[in-house]
């Protein structure tokens, strides 16, 4: 096992390189002059211009600049904000916590929802159920997801009035973060209507999140099943004579679960890329909020480090996820 | 005994007959296969089909509801956006945009993809592992972050928002041409070919290309749509074509202050582009049931 992980780790490496070089090349690939044009219209004074490149280290050879920026990531250092002057981990670790929130309940309610009604409609394959399930389906992952949180809003926000337009809590509670999960630190605090707040103010967006992980989990599920419901052991195991529940539950669904973990652990970078849209949303204030500011704030020293967390992340999940999955299908070991 | 003659006689169906045999099973993906040819049609002669000018505003009518609700004029049947233009107009003129979006990014991604994975199947070893590991970079991001970031380099605007899409979706061309070609090289007819004397070029482009059309069709159809989705979400935030082009991401970005006192001016924006993107996500479902051997029950 330890030398399977240790394989993947291997092969990931050119991969993680490469991506520093991304986020490297990205300030550096700005049209102009990347000082002016973080700068913006406001221009900039000749004593901060010569700050600014003295702290990028514009004026040493480009390898060089690599190095030391590779250097400083390894560090933990991120460079600071043009913005807020604020170190850029210390704002994305303050952030972060909103983003995993919202997408653990996303991905709790798609997970909740997509695998019992893919398991569903395999095995009444071809009924009503399966053909309503799979057109919803097939509805949510075409949806455009910014249009479909607006239209949240305006039914539960605006026609029914039954939660908050945007935001994370309300404003009349302030909670010194514990965990940076607003439910939890809510509860750990014992103040129950915090944390009735905050889940009125949660749940929208992660149903407009969950939208679309739901619906690739619902299809993969069922057409999973549909597979395996076709395998001789699944065929044996009912001329056992054991029961249908039995059949599907055990020796199906088991089987089936090892392509539906992939396809969970491949929606992180789903869930990434529709928090960005999500949170803009709902000015829901995460990673991907930030991001979208930063661009329009031209904050690129954000930009470039907040690109280079983002996919660090993807790319550790979707290790921890091939490790799982070989812990669920041995043969994946031995190969 | 004519029964008889006749069932001798037929002749077994061709390629297209067989394929659209299959296709017609799935009673969704014909239904898509209508719409879309539908919203052909529309973009085509939008000009014609469209009552005014996606930019004519009515400065007497602004916010007009659409008909059906009260206060709604029959001359906007879909009423009116906040500065007085028609939403209908301007939705039949919106679907060339989004059309022509999905046309050019996959014809960028799939020939650029097509070359690329190609290459790297073909001559594998370094030209392999280069192609590749750059490809594997580009999917590390995810992909709206992506074409976010290389809009903010190249600038915003549609044919920008088209090129960073192209460049996002290109890999999994670039992949499945790989696996296809690499799948293919060993088979018996490449080695003929090869024996006959044929260049690289067309043992490449002739002779192994055409054997891995199939699942790049499929791919190519998700990419359509993907490309329609991840454009209106760069117009939605301000990245992609600007206002006042009348494309539906753009259009739903102005609207949005509107959401509680308008709701019609963004619920018709968006409901075009999930009805387009579902069209060919219907069709392209269709395609994979018809095009995947795997799945064929004959």
């Amino acid at each position: 096992m330890l030398r399977y992980i240790l394989q993947k780790l291997a092969l990931i490496v050119p991969t993680v390189i490469g991506i520093t070089i991304a986020a490297f090349a990205f300030i550096r690939l700005l049209p102009g002059d990347p000082i002016l044009a973080m700068a913006g219209q406001h221009g900039i004074t000749p004593e901060r211009y010569e700050i600014l490149k003295e702290q990028f280290g514009f004026n040493l050879p480009i390898w060089q600049q690599y190095f030391n920026y590779v250097g400083g990531v390894l560090h933990g250092d991120f460079g600071i904000s043009v913005a807020t002057k604020r170190p850029v981990l210390t704002e994305f670790l303050t952030l972060f916590p909103a983003t995993v929130e919202l997408a653990l309940v996303a991905m709790i309610i798609a997970v909740a929802l997509g695998i019992p009604a893919g398991i569903f409609a395999a095995v009444k394959r071809g009924s009503w159920f399966d053909q309503i399930t799979m057109g919803v389906a097939l509805t949510g992952y075409s949806m455009p997801i910014f249009w479909w949180g607006l239209l949240l809003i305006i039914f539960f926000s605006g026609y029914l009035g039954w939660t908050p337009v945007s935001g994370r809590i309300a404003l009349n509670f302030f909670l010194k973060p514990i965990t940076g999960f607003m439910t939890i630190d809510s509860l750990l605090y014992g103040n129950w209507p915090a944390f009735v707040s905050s889940l009125r103010y949660l749940i929208l967006p992660s149903i407009a999140l969950a939208t679309i992980p739901l619906a690739v989990i619902a299809r993969q599920t069922r057409s999973a099943m549909l597979e395996v419901l076709g395998e001789e052991y699944v065929r044996t195991a009912r001329a056992k004579g054991l029961s249908p529940r039995r059949v599907v539950g055990l020796h199906a669904f088991r089987n089936a679960l090892i392509p539906v973990v992939t396809t969970i652990g491949l929606q992180v970078g789903t869930l990434m890329a529709g928090a960005i849209l999500t949170e803009t949303i709902f000015s829901w204030p995460g990673i991907g909020k930030w991001m979208i500011d930063s661009i329009s704030k031209r904050d690129y020293v954000v930009v470039q480090s907040g690109l280079l967390l983002i996919a660090l992340i993807v790319m550790a999940v979707n290790l921890i996820v091939d490790v799982l999955y070989a812990v669920i299908n041995p043969r994946i070991r031995v190969q | 005994m004519t029964d008889s003659r006749t069932i001798v006689t037929r002749r077994p169906p061709s390629a297209l007959g067989e394929f659209w045999h299959y296709f017609a099973m799935n009673k969704g993906a014909v239904v898509g296969l209508v719409v879309f040819v539908l919203l052909v049609v529309v973009a085509l002669f939008a000009p014609w089909i469209a009552p005014y000018s996606p930019d004519q505003q009515f400065r007497d009518s602004l916010l007009t509801p659409p008909v059906w609700e009260a206060g709604g004029k029959a001359a906007f049947l879909l009423g009116t956006d906040p500065v007085g233009r028609d939403m209908l107009s301007r939705l039949i003129h919106g679907s060339r945009y989004s059309l022509f979006i999905g046309l050019v990014v996959v014809v960028l991604s799939l020939f650029s993809g097509i070359i690329l994975g190609a290459l790297a199947g073909y001559f594998r070893g370094w030209v392999d592992a280069l192609i590749m590991r750059v490809m594997d970079i580009i999917l590390a991001f995810p992909s709206l972050l992506l074409a976010l970031v290389l809009v903010s380099i190249l600038g915003p605007g549609l044919f920008n928002a088209m090129l960073a899409i192209a460049v996002v979706l290109q890999p999994h061309f670039a992949r499945l041409t790989r696996a296809a070609v690499m799948a293919e090289k060993s088979r018996e007819y490449v080695t003929s070919a090869k024996v006959a004397g044929a260049g690289h070029i067309r043992l490449m482009l002739v002779t192994i290309l055409p054997n891995c059309v199939g699942p790049l069709i499929v791919q190519a159809t998700l990419s359509f749509s993907n490309a329609i989705l991840e454009a209106a979400a760069l117009g939605f935030l301000g990245l992609g074509a600007q206002p006042p082009t009348p494309e539906w991401g753009t259009m739903l970005a102005t609207a949005r202050e509107f959401i509680l006192r308008a709701p019609w001016v963004v619920t018709f924006p968006g409901l075009a582009i999930l009805i387009t993107v579902l069209a060919i996500n219907l069709v392209g479902d269709g395609l994979r049931d018809a095009l995947d051997p795997k799945l064929k029950r004959s």
